[in-house]
C-alpha cells in the first residue's frame, strides 16, 4: 500500500467531509430561505469531493474497505482534517468567514491539482475546482457585503476573522509526505500556496473594508498530522452513532 | 431603527439550451443583483435546467392589464389572412 | 353590488370552464383570502418540515444516504420558497408569512410536529409522510389558480424521488439485521395514522373544503385523496413483511377499497392546536434562525442602499 497517498487522499477527503458536516448542522438556520438552498449546495459539492477521496484513499488500502468504512469508522486520531474545518458555527460571520478561508485555499490548492500526475487526483480535481470557482465567488460576495453593510456586520465579520486566523496558519504547513508527492507531481506542497492565498485575501478584505489579523502560531499538533480541536470529538460522537451503535448492518 | 425584510422580488428566467429561448421559471427574493444571480443559480438550476439566466426586478415588468384583454388581444380574432393556412395553393406546387 | 354579481358570475364560468385565474385578473375577496390560507399553510409545512429530517442528517449512517437527505431537505426548502412566492402574488409580503407563522396564527401540516426517533424514521417520512403530500400534491396541479398551479407541477417533478429515497430506507431496513427490521416496523407503526391524518378531517366536517372544491382550488376532497393514498401503499409495506398498525385494514371488494379503522380526531385536533411533541420545539428553533439572521438581512440591505447611492455619484 502507498501509505503516503492514502494519508494525502485522507486529508483531501476529510477537510470536505468535515466542513460539508458543519454545513449540514446549519441546515433550515440560514438567515433566509435563498440562502438555506444555496449553503446547502456548497455542502453537497463538499460531500462529494470528499466521498471522491475517501473512495480513492479505500481502494488504495484494499482489503475491501470502503469509503463509508473511512468515513465513520475511524478513530479520532485517525482522521486528517485541518483545524479550521473543525470550528463550530458560532453565527453567520464564522460560517463564512471560515468557508471563505477554506475556499480561497481549495481554489489554489485543486487548481494545482488538476495537473496532478496520478489521473484519479486530477480528474477529481477538474470537477472539484468548477465547484470551488462558484464557492469562492460567494462567499467572497458575502465577506464584502457583510464587511460593508452595517456596523454590527462590519464588527461582527472582522471578529470572526480576528478569531479564526489562527488556524490558518495550519494550511500552509508541509511535511515528508507532501514533499514526496509533490517532487513525484502527484500532489501540493501546501507552501507553496501561501502567496496567492494571502493576495487573494488582501483583495477581498480591501473591497470589505476588512483588517488582516496577525498571524500567531497557535499550535504545532496539527489536524492534518492527526492532533485535533477538541470540538472534532463531539462532532464525530455525533456523525459515527449509528455505524458504532450497529457495526453489521448496512444501510 | 433596525431595518428587515426580506428584499426585492425578483423573476427568473432560464434557457434550457443554447438557442432556445430563455423562460420564466419562478421567482426568488434578494438583496441585490449578485445575489440574486446566484440565488437563481442556487435555486433553478439544481437539476440542470439551463445554460443561461436572466434576472429582473419584479417590480420593473410591465405587465399587460386582465382588464383590457378584450381590446388587445380579440382583434387578431378575424385576421386569418396572416396565417399560411388561409391560402389556396394549385395541387402539385412544392416549397412554397 | 350588481357590478359584483357579474364578476362573480364570470369568474365562476372562467373556473367551470378550466381556465386558471392570474395574479391580476379579478377574483373574489374569499378566494383570495381561502388561497393565501392555504398555499402559505403548504409553504410552512415545506420549511418546518426541513427540521424532523434535519434532526438525523447529522446521524445519516453512510455518505450516500447523507447526500441524498441533504438534498432532499434542500428540495423541502426551495418547494416552501416557490410556495411563498406563489403566496406572495396574492399581495401579501413574505415578511408577513413568517410573521404570522411565528406569531401562531398561520398553521402547518400537524404531521411534521412529531419526533423523528430513529433512522427508520427519515424512511417512515419520505415513503409515508412524502408518499401521502405527493397525493395531494398531484391532485392540486390542476388548482384554479395559475401562480399555485406551476409552483405544484414544479414541486411534483422534484418531489418524485422523495418518495423512493424513503422507501429504499425502508426496503434496506426491512432486509437488514433483525434489529433493522424493528427499526422499520417501529417507524411504520408510529408514522401509519399521522400520515392518514394529513388529509385532514372528513369531508363531513371540513370547514373549507366545500367552497375550495367549487372554485377549484382544491380538485378532489380529503376522503377521496385519504382513500387513494391508502389503497396505493398498503402493498408497498405488505410486500417487505411489515405490518400497519390497523386491525381493520381489510381490501373490500365491494368498494375496490381498503377499509379502515377510524381515525382518532382527538389526537388530531390536540396537535394542531398546539399540543403535540414537537409543535414548540418546531417553532422555536425557526423563530430563533429568523432572529438570528435579522442582522444578516439588515447587513444585506444597507450593503445595497450603499451600492445604489455609489451609482448615483458615480
Amino acid at each position: 500500500m502507498n501509505n503516503n497517498l492514502f494519508t494525502y487522499c485522507l486529508r483531501l477527503g476529510d477537510n470536505g467531509l468535515i466542513l460539508s458536516h458543519r454545513i449540514a448542522e446549519y441546515c433550515s438556520a440560514g438567515p433566509q430561505l435563498e440562502e438555506d438552498l444555496a449553503i446547502t449546495n456548497v455542502g453537497l459539492d463538499l460531500l462529494g469531493q470528499a466521498e471522491s477521496f475517501l473512495k480513492y484513499a479505500a481502494d488504495i488500502k484494499g482489503a475491501g474497505t470502503t469509503e463509508d468504512d473511512l468515513a465513520f469508522k475511524r478513530k479520532e486520531k485517525e482522521y486528517r482534517c485541518v483545524h479550521l474545518t473543525e470550528i463550530p458555527n458560532i453565527d453567520y460571520a464564522f460560517i463564512m468567514a471560515r468557508q471563505f478561508l477554506m475556499d480561497t485555499y481549495n481554489f489554489y490548492l485543486f487548481k494545482k491539482l488538476c495537473s496532478s500526475k496520478d489521473t484519479i487526483i486530477a480528474g477529481i480535481s477538474a470537477k472539484a475546482i468548477k465547484e470551488i470557482t462558484y464557492h469562492l465567488n460567494r462567499s467572497s460576495d458575502w465577506i464584502v457585503r457583510l464587511g460593508q453593510g452595517t456596523d454590527e456586520s462590519h464588527k461582527r465579520i472582522q471578529t470572526a476573522f480576528n478569531d479564526l486566523w489562527m488556524f490558518t496558519d495550519e494550511l500552509f504547513e508541509t511535511d515528508e509526505i507532501e514533499k514526496d508527492l509533490a517532487n513525484q507531481g502527484i500532489g501540493v506542497d501546501s507552501s507553496s500556496l501561501k502567496k496567492d492565498w494571502e493576495n487573494k485575501i488582501k483583495e477581498v478584505f480591501s473591497l470589505a473594508g476588512l483588517e488582516k489579523p496577525t498571524i500567531e502560531k497557535h499550535s504545532l499538533a496539527y489536524g492534518k498530522f492527526g492532533f485535533h480541536t477538541e470540538y472534532l470529538g463531539f462532532l464525530l460522537a455525533e456523525m459515527q452513532h449509528i455505524p458504532l451503535l450497529y457495526p453489521d448492518a448496512k444501510w | 431603527m433596525s431595518k428587515d425584510n426580506q428584499g426585492d422580488l425578483w423573476e427568473v428566467f432560464i434557457q434550457p439550451k443554447a438557442g432556445r429561448p430563455h423562460k420564466h421559471v419562478g421567482s426568488l427574493h434578494a438583496y441585490d443583483k449578485e445575489m440574486a444571480m446566484k440565488s437563481a443559480r442556487d435555486l433553478y438550476t439544481r437539476r440542470q435546467e439551463g445554460v443561461g439566466i436572466w434576472i429582473v426586478k419584479a417590480e420593473e415588468i410591465i405587465s399587460s392589464q386582465a382588464a383590457d384583454a378584450e381590446s388587445f388581444f380579440d382583434p387578431s380574432d378575424d385576421k386569418i389572412y396572416r396565417h399560411p393556412t388561409f391560402y389556396e395553393i394549385p395541387d402539385g406546387i412544392k416549397h412554397i | 353590488m350588481m357590478e359584483d354579481s357579474k364578476k362573480l358570475e364570470e369568474f365562476q364560468a372562467k373556473i367551470d370552464a378550466d381556465v386558471k385565474i392570474e395574479p391580476k385578473d379579478w377574483m373574489p375577496d374569499k378566494y383570495r383570502q381561502n388561497l393565501i390560507r392555504q398555499i402559505s399553510q403548504h409553504a410552512h409545512s415545506e420549511i418546518i418540515g426541513m427540521q424532523p429530517e434535519g434532526n438525523w442528517l447529522t446521524r445519516a449512517p453512510s455518505l450516500r444516504s447523507k447526500k441524498i437527505l441533504m438534498a432532499k431537505i434542500q428540495d423541502e426548502a426551495g418547494h416552501g420558497l416557490y410556495l411563498y412566492c406563489a403566496a406572495e402574488t396574492l399581495g401579501v409580503k413574505r415578511e408577513q408569512f413568517l410573521k404570522w407563522l411565528h406569531d401562531g396564527v398561520a398553521k402547518y401540516s400537524s404531521v411534521f410536529n412529531y419526533p423523528t426517533l430513529s433512522w427508520a424514521d427519515i424512511g417512515a417520512i419520505g415513503w409515508l409522510v412524502d408518499g401521502a403530500a405527493i397525493v395531494n400534491q398531484v391532485s392540486l396541479q390542476g388548482t384554479s389558480y395559475g401562480p399555485y398551479s406551476r409552483a405544484m407541477v414544479k414541486i411534483c417533478k422534484e418531489e418524485s424521488f422523495h418518495q423512493r429515497q424513503g422507501y429504499e430506507i425502508i426496503v434496506n431496513l426491512a432486509n437488514g439485521t433483525k434489529e433493522q427490521k424493528q427499526m422499520a416496523q417501529d417507524a411504520l407503526d408510529r408514522w401509519w395514522w399521522p400520515s392518514i391524518m394529513m388529509f385532514g378531517p372528513h369531508d363531513a366536517d371540513s370547514a373549507h373544503s366545500n367552497q375550495s372544491l367549487k372554485w377549484k382550488i382544491k380538485r378532489e376532497s380529503n376522503d377521496e385523496l385519504r382513500q387513494r393514498y391508502i389503497d396505493k401503499t398498503i402493498h408497498q409495506g405488505e410486500h417487505l413483511g411489515l405490518t400497519f398498525p390497523d386491525e381493520n385494514l381489510s381490501w373490500n371488494d365491494k368498494t375496490n377499497h381498503y377499509d379502515y379503522s377510524p381515525i382518532d380526531w382527538d389526537e388530531f385536533w390536540n396537535v394542531v392546536k398546539g399540543n403535540g411533541p414537537g409543535n414548540k420545539a418546531r417553532l422555536a428553533h425557526h423563530t430563533k434562525a429568523h432572529n438570528d439572521g435579522a442582522w444578516v438581512r439588515e447587513a444585506a440591505i444597507a450593503f445595497q442602499e450603499k451600492q445604489k447611492l455609489k451609482s448615483k455619484i458615480a
